[in-house]
């Protein structure tokens, strides 16, 4: 069995983002990386269908600088087989269907018979691309997953929606999972997991190493940012304090109504 | 320029952002009815249709069978393919809610078009039509402005809550429409139920959210005391869920729900940027907090610093007059 796990490396949560000159891009050099939090669930959930099929091979893949190498690092300590990064020099900008693109022709090389990937990158929070390399992979999928139960070549699975509500599908194998946060809890890299991590194959390729070519992703992109922004500044608002509390909830509600039109 | 709107309904109700993504496309049609569609995909849904008739729309499509009783993202791909061959529209519009980002993410892969996701702005000219627009990134932290460029399909989901519907005179008619599902690898189960009967969080117009400082699970029943008589939904920091105070679905924030209420309620929560990251755009945000250095507080337009478990039922009280 050959599972794949799709891993993004995005700013950590806590960063400050910097724009460069007239909002044209995010300053890079200055941010830290990690691996997408949701990445970390689909990597979990890797490491657990190998426990019950130990001969199964897991290969983290991510579509990022060759830099990335220093957060599949982390994935390979957790206990990932493989890691393998497809060099975005050159393509950014490239849209998800194109990114899903390249991560499709890889999911082929590798002859998977499972991709997991996180329910969305923290970063642009699209939820595109897993759904997307299903669709073209012409596999099933379940995003937001929040349970699975592998059993041979199809698995019963659970999809959080909304309200509390959860989907239960029985799905055939292979196909892709994007985790939700309650699917398990991520297990920390271990000492000797990290040490092992550093003799493990992790390769760099290029989208031509998969018969890609670059002019042709991008000429088929069909949406890219124009430009950022930092939300504007919210006017500071009104602090009530060392007053008898049923005189502040009364400001308080009087203002929602009044003032705020929310109640 | 023409648009297939996709009228989200859920358990057989439409959904209220289904109204809202129909006053987007009647805008980006320069009010051109003739060149707005809806699609109602379900079973026994085709009554929906009269709902959504004068918001300025030409046409109906029902899309009514057994065989999308239950979302299934198949089916509803081969539903939605099939709805956007015969209308032939330039752009697909649809909500950013679960099913439609799920659907909309499929069917812009299988038609190679251009999605954009949880649009919070639409930016269109007379001329050239939909060219893109605005969304936060990196938890709310940047706006980006994106832009569809070629000339392919346009898709775009866009954020609940954000757009108002406004009614413009029309009389959409209703048109049956037949669609075969393909075989596939995917079958419902079941759908469990939730157990709540409110709006959900990223739906909800009005949120009451509790933090760690609840304490435990049985506390966090004042909350929905409250919520009952401010018609609102009860959410979550991360801290309550981990802690095992609120389930997993109540979570607000970047590993969470992304809300976008006309109020927002944070009591005993800190606002750390993760939280924020989900609920930074809510209109009115009111904080309750023992300590008035907490970073909540900066972002809140009213703060009570007091403890929430004599504010809260005070405010319950308040609202009750009303
Ligand atoms: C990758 C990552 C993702 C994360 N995602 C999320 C997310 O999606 N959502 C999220 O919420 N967090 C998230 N977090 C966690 C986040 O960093 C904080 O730990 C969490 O939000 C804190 O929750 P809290 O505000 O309830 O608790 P605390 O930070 O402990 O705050 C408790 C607050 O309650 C106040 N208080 C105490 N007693 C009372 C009282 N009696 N009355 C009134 N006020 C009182 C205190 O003054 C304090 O401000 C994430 C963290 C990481 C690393």
């Amino acid at each position: 069995m050959k599972i794949v796990v799709l891993v993004k490396q995005t700013a950590d949560t806590e960063a400050t983002i910097v724009l460069g000159e007239g909002g044209k891009a995010i300053v890079q050099s200055n941010l830290k990386f990690i691996i997408n939090p949701y990445d970390e669930y689909a990597i979990e959930e890797a490491l657990l269908v190998k426990q019950a099929h130990p001969e199964a091979e897991i290969v983290a893949i991510s579509f990022a600088k060759p830099s990335a190498k220093e957060t599949l690092l982390k994935a390979l300590a957790m206990g990932v087989d493989r890691g393998l990064v497809i060099d975005d020099s050159g393509l950014e900008n490239l849209d998800s269907l194109g990114t899903a693109k390249i991560l499709t022709a890889a999911i082929k090389a590798e002859n998977a018979d499972l991709v997991f990937c996180g329910k969305a990158g923290i970063d642009d929070d699209n939820m595109h691309v897993g759904v997307m390399a299903a669709e073209l992979l012409s596999w099933p999928h379940v995003n937001v997953l929040i349970k699975l139960q592998v059993q041979g070549k199809t698995a019963i699975a659970e999809r959080e929606v909304e309200n509390g509500e959860i989907e239960v599908y029985e799905i055939s194998l292979p196909a892709v999972f994007g985790a939700h946060k309650a699917l398990n809890n991520p297990r920390y890299a271990s000492l000797p997991g990290i040490m092992k991590a550093k003799k493990k194959p992790l390769e760099v390729k290029t989208p031509g190493d998969f018969g890609l070519k670059s002019e042709q992703l991008l000429s088929n992109s069909r949406v890219f940012i124009a430009h950022y922004e930092l939300p504007p500044k919210k006017a500071p608002g009104k602090i009530f304090k060392d007053e008898p509390l049923e005189v502040m909830v009364d400001k308080v509600v009087t203002l929602l109504r009044s003032e705020a039109k929310v109640i | 320029m023409r648009i297939l709107v996709l009228l989200e309904q859920r358990l057989g109700r439409l959904k209220a952002s289904a109204l809202e993504a129909l006053t987007i496309a009647a805008q980006l049609s320069n009010k051109q009815e003739a060149n707005v569609a809806g699609l109602i995909i379900g079973e026994g849904i085709s009554g929906l249709a009269a709902e959504c008739k004068d918001y300025g729309a030409s046409k109906i499509f029902c899309c009514d069978a057994r065989e999308f009783a239950h979302y299934q993202v198949l089916n509803y791909s081969a539903a939605l393919s099939a709805a956007i061959r015969e209308f032939s529209p330039d752009c697909v519009l649809g909500m950013a809610s679960p099913l439609g980002r799920d659907l909309f993410a499929r069917v812009a892969a299988r038609l190679d078009a251009g999605l954009l996701s949880d649009l919070i702005a639409v930016d269109h000219e007379p001329q050239q039509g939909f060219l893109g627009g605005k969304k936060p990134l990196y938890a709310g932290k940047v706006i980006a402005t994106l832009r569809f460029q070629g000339d392919g399909l346009k898709m775009a989901t866009l954020r609940p809550n954000v757009f108002p519907p406004q009614q413009s005179p029309g009389a959409a008619t209703l048109v049956p429409f037949n669609c075969a599902v393909p075989a596939s690898g995917l079958k419902v189960r079941e759908v469990k139920k939730g157990q709540s009967t409110t709006l959900d969080l990223t739906e909800a117009s009005r949120i009451i959210s509790g933090g760690r400082a609840l304490g435990s699970k049985e506390n966090f029943s004042i909350l929905f005391d409250c919520a009952k008589v401010l018609h609102a939904t009860v959410g979550a920091s991360r801290a309550a869920v981990d802690s095992g105070y609120a389930s997993h679905d109540m979570q607000v924030g970047q590993t969470g729900k992304t809300v976008n209420p006309s109020l927002y309620i944070a009591c005993g929560i800190s606002g750390s940027i993760q939280h924020m990251a989900g609920m930074r755009t809510a209109k009115t945000i009111v904080a309750v907090n023992t300590d008035v250095e907490a970073p909540i507080v900066a972002i809140a337009d009213y703060t009570i610093v007091g403890d929430l478990f004599k504010v809260v039922p005070l405010l319950e009280k308040r609202l009750a007059e009303y």
